[in-house]
């Protein structure tokens, strides 16, 4: 195709974007818009396999059936968020195996809230309410993104995840009201999680470096700093009914602006952590990588026996 | 022998009455594995009454780039449809 072919090819395309159409997987498009979303739906679908690690750490440990039947549940929905979005980034032409190898070799990035411990029980309910209450505001207005797989797949996450900030609302709940060593435990986990959260939203408006592109092809639909502010907003009344305080000084309502006010994020923690530096990356990759290793064996066996019995069947047929 | 288990679309019917629509993919070895991870993956909550797996590469699609002379023809044949006959008031129901 000549550069011309190609750059008229290119404004229809952009057209068809403006116009709210949908874009599907046989559909022509720039190879900017494949691999730029082949990164962001693969970092997705990894953040929610490694997102698994650090709750499935108080599976076995829950202080009530109904708080392990609740944590189960939600664990296996971050894998099933998991394998929606592998399935919608392999529409793109990547191979599942390649993006594993990608998550496995570092090449591709998950979100760095995982890589923070999960000390306490009260983690628990930290993580349900405040990362997956920020994960939500990132998410919603990607069910009305340009490319079909993955406005679909994100409606269906969607759908599930409100489910995991309610237990985990209700888990802080259940401590605040308990003796004075759970509210206790109940504040050091805000006080972990809070700035973790506030950075899920990425960098700053001026630092960030996609989002001019993103917004084109409703990637993106709101800023980092707009949805920032949005979970602030959401967030610090539900802190006030909790009893328990957000660890910002400067977190303070601005009647004149109609949103709340706070502090600066230690954006120098946040590089250091994406950068690989953060307290469990090392961790969270190589049980991910052990877990790959080690089931090796499992897929093999599986392909083996299937291989078998088709072999059979054939046979019976012959 | 190939390692890599391969790709399954999936289509559940979500109620009697209602047909087998497209749900997702999966992998699986083979395709009662990958039934048996549909239900897993696309039914955790009540979502089907029955599921449906095929083998990805045997599915057959048109490509867009045709879509013109596929699907442009039926765009100026608006004879095809109801409103395109006149009848007077008086036939209430046609």
């Amino acid at each position: 195709m000549s550069e011309a072919q190609i750059r008229n090819l290119e404004e229809i395309f952009e057209q068809r974007i403006a116009r709210d159409e949908k874009i599907e997987p046989k559909d022509w498009m720039p190879e900017k818009y494949r691999q730029t979303h082949i990164r962001q739906i693969s970092q997705h679908a990894h953040s929610e396999i490694v997102g698994m690690l650090p709750e499935g750490n108080w599976i076995s440990r829950a202080p009530s059936l109904r708080r392990k039947v609740a944590l189960l549940a939600k664990v296996q929905d971050e894998a099933g968020h998991g394998l929606y979005l592998y399935s919608a980034c392999e529409t793109l032409g990547i191979s599942r195996n390649e993006l594993y190898d990608q998550l496995h070799s570092g090449k591709a990035k998950y979100s760095s809230i995982f890589n923070y411990p999960t000390i306490t029980w009260a983690d628990i309910g930290a993580i349900g309410w405040l990362v997956d209450g920020a994960a939500i505001i990132n998410q919603v207005p990607l069910c009305n993104t340009s490319y079909g797989p993955y406005a679909r797949a994100m409606i269906r996450v969607c759908k599930e995840e409100s489910f995991h900030q309610r237990q985990g609302y209700e888990i802080m709940m259940t401590l605040c009201k308990g003796t004075p060593e759970q509210k206790e435990m109940a504040q050091d986990a805000l006080n972990r999680w809070w700035w973790p959260s506030m950075m899920m939203f990425g960098p700053t408006d001026d630092m960030s470096t996609h989002t001019e592109q993103s917004m084109k092809w409703k990637l993106k639909r709101k800023t980092n700093d707009e949805l920032r502010q949005q979970f602030v907003d959401q967030t610090a009344p539900q802190a006030d009914l909790l009893g328990i305080t957000i660890p910002d000084p400067e977190l303070e309502w601005n009647e004149e602006k109609g949103h709340y006010d706070f502090g600066e994020i230690d954006w120098d923690e946040f590089w250091q952590v994406v950068k690989g530096h953060g307290p469990c990356n090392k961790e969270r990759l190589s049980a991910r990588v052990n877990a790959w290793e080690e089931g090796e064996w499992v897929r093999d066996a599986a392909m083996a026996y299937a291989k078998k019995q088709q072999d059979k069947k054939l046979q019976n047929v012959g | 022998m190939e390692k890599n288990w391969p790709l399954w679309e999936v289509f559940v019917r979500s109620k009697n009455g209602l047909e087998h629509r497209h749900f997702g993919s999966l992998h699986a070895a083979d395709a009662e594995m990958a039934l048996e991870n549909a239900r897993d993956v696309y039914t955790r909550r009540n979502e089907g009454v029955s599921i449906w797996v095929v083998e990805s590469k045997h599915i057959t699609a048109t490509n867009p780039e045709n879509n013109g002379e596929l699907f442009e023809p039926a765009q100026d044949k608006v004879y095809r449809h109801p409103t395109f006959y006149t009848l007077p008031d008086e036939v209430k129901h046609m």
